[in-house]
């Protein structure tokens, strides 16, 4: 069967969810091989890859790849088209991902397809485009198919795989270490899921009036196990960080389950979260836009919707 | 210090795009084109760094076709000096590969110290050409920068990534994106509306540009659309008025579709 590359992404040393999910959708197309780049490689890793089909592991160990942005991942990437001739390369759609799949594919003359929601056997893929109006099936007519594919495109489905590993190394060009990070600090988690991954969004817009109303947002995330967003309106007035900003300049998420809270719902923010799979929207104004797009909405203030909302939650769990 | 900035002409975000039968690319003329709202952000910067400088060189490049050059006006009337719009019909179809092709020939050799785009584009929303003409052109790639700052030779930049805060250093020249949060850019004056008139724009053909015609347009595209469909209309959801009971409301409807 053919060999499928797939590029692992991990924090903290664990695989991201994302990566289980890629390693699913690659099983369609032929046989997984996971890519991990960088230090941190451990047994609990290649069980996580094991776990979810990675026939192999190729593993490019060392702070090099790492410390420069994009480029020696890319490169790494690029040796492992040129030896094995995989049938495809997938990544996860993250601005990096995206990015390095950018780089691999001028590298080894290769189309590339970005924000796929979905791949055939035949690596067709589907991408749902302008905001989510218009669904796209396109493939890549020339060189090595690079996909990225958005998180939450699939549910991790478990099949085994021997996870076998080879090591490989690479001489990086010298074009590849120009850029140098000179410093990182990781985001606040404070236990909620990632925004991009996250199963379920609670996300809160200008209706929500200050930064101290996001607690109300915030306590039915968590009842949720969910990630926060925010609109452009609350991040632009300061309200929360833009790290959490949905819409056309900020995330893109697509999870099974988003819950709009005193947003509008302008195209720019549609554009960010209309692929997820449920809407749930409350808003005081009836006529809000939100509302078309809402499987369930509710008319009214959320700051009475929803603490009633997270107690029901929490009784119903309990 | 001498800066290109890279400008797309984009429809509209209010517009209602479409892709053509046939050939899957994006209809440009049924709908209004605006510079991408990203490329502003992209230009102030420019502008900024030359004026913090005391002085340099912004030239806006832009690929597209004749209609391009409004976008290409409204740099020069915010302030850039001088413009080099890349037009051609054989241009036509281009994908992200191909575009970054045509970018680096026209950049190239041209002595930018900075090569400044937006970090998106609003209607293909990829994000790869920054990265692919850092790869082109052999340069160091900082992108999605919230924070620039140029001294001494070097350029660094801050940025927000999936798992927190980076900072990037590299020599010039370089390529740098930005992201919307990293300046407020000026509205062009009437001033700068006029001058802009008066200011240079070099017009290149693919041949001009040394471009191999066979490497961009819809015939060369390493990516085709196979097919594509208006999304089937999603059928229409429940709407209550919260008359005291919304929260609850919420949680049924959740608990019928085994969300909790």
């Amino acid at each position: 069967m053919a060999e499928v590359l797939v590029l692992v992404e991990a924090a903290d040393g664990a695989v991201k969810k994302v990566t289980t999910e890629l390693l699913t959708l690659a099983r369609t197309v032929g046989e997984p091989s996971a890519v991990w780049i960088g230090p941190g490689y451990s047994d609990a890793v290649a069980a996580t890859l094991g776990e979810f089909g990675a026939a192999k592991v190729y593993v490019a160990d060392g702070a090099q790849y790492v410390d420069h942005p994009v480029a020696p991942k890319a490169e790494v990437l690029a040796k492992l088209v040129a030896d094995v001739s995989p049938a495809a390369v997938i990544i996860a759609s993250s601005a990096e991902g995206k990015e390095i799949g950018a780089r691999l594919a001028v590298r080894t003359n290769s189309g590339i397809i970005t924000d796929a929601v979905g791949l055939s056997a035949d690596l067709v893929a589907t991408q749902s485009i302008f905001g989510g109006s218009t669904v796209v099936q396109s493939k890549v007519s020339s060189g090595t198919p690079i996909i990225t594919i958005r998180p939450n495109s699939t549910g991790p489905e478990p099949a085994a795989g021997a996870a076998v590993r080879s090591d490989v190394s690479v001489d990086l060009s010298p074009a590849a270490t120009l850029a140098t990070i000179t410093g990182r600090a990781a985001a606040a988690k404070g236990g909620r899921p990632e925004l991009t991954e996250a199963a379920i969004v609670v996300s809160g817009g200008r209706g929500v009036g200050a930064a101290e109303g996001f607690g109300v947002i915030e306590a039915l995330a968590d009842a949720l196990g969910a990630a926060v967003g925010a609109s452009r309106a609350a991040t632009d007035a300061g309200w929360y960080p833009h790290t959490f900003q949905v819409g056309q300049t900020g995330k893109t998420v697509s999870p099974q389950l988003y819950i709009a809270n005193g947003i509008s719902g302008a195209i720019q923010h549609r554009a960010g979260m209309q692929t997820s799979k449920m809407i749930v929207a409350v808003n005081k104004d009836a006529e809000a836009p939100m509302f078309e797009l809402a499987d369930f909405g509710v008319v009214g203030d959320l700051f009475v919707v929803l603490p009633q909302l997270t107690e029901e939650v929490n009784k119903r769990k309990g | 210090m001498k800066i290109a900035v890279c400008v797309k002409q984009v429809p509209d975000t209010w517009a209602e795009k479409k892709l053509k039968d046939g050939s899957g690319i994006l209809d440009r003329e049924s709908v209004e084109g605006v510079m991408n709202e990203l490329d502003e952000y992209a230009v102030e910067e420019a502008l900024k760094i030359t004026e913090a400088d005391g002085g340099g060189e912004v030239v806006v490049v832009s690929m597209g076709p004749e209609r391009a050059g409004e976008a290409v006006r409204k740099a020069l009337s915010m302030g850039a000096d001088s413009g080099i719009h890349l037009v051609d019909d054989g241009l036509v179809g281009s994908d992200s590969v191909a575009t970054s092709y045509a970018l680096a020939k026209v950049l190239d050799g041209r002595g930018f110290d900075l090569i400044i785009f937006g970090s998106e584009s609003t209607d293909a929303r990829m994000s790869v050409v920054p990265a692919m003409v850092a790869e082109r052109l052999g340069l160091a790639q900082l992108t999605f920068a919230n924070k620039v700052e140029v001294a001494g030779g070097n350029v660094t930049i801050d940025r927000v990534t999936d798992n927190g805060l980076e900072t990037i250093t590299a020599a010039t020249p370089a390529v740098v994106s930005v992201v919307e949060k990293i300046n407020e850019p000026r509205y062009p004056s009437f001033k700068g509306i006029m001058a802009a008139k008066k200011k240079p724009v070099e017009t290149l053909s693919v041949g001009d540009a040394g471009i191999d015609a066979g490497q961009v347009g819809i015939g060369a595209a390493w990516s085709k659309v196979d097919s594509f469909a208006a999304r089937p209309p999603k059928a229409a959801g429940v709407v209550v008025q919260d008359e005291g009971n919304g929260g609850v409301a919420i949680a049924d409807f959740l608990s019928a579709q085994k969300i909790i």
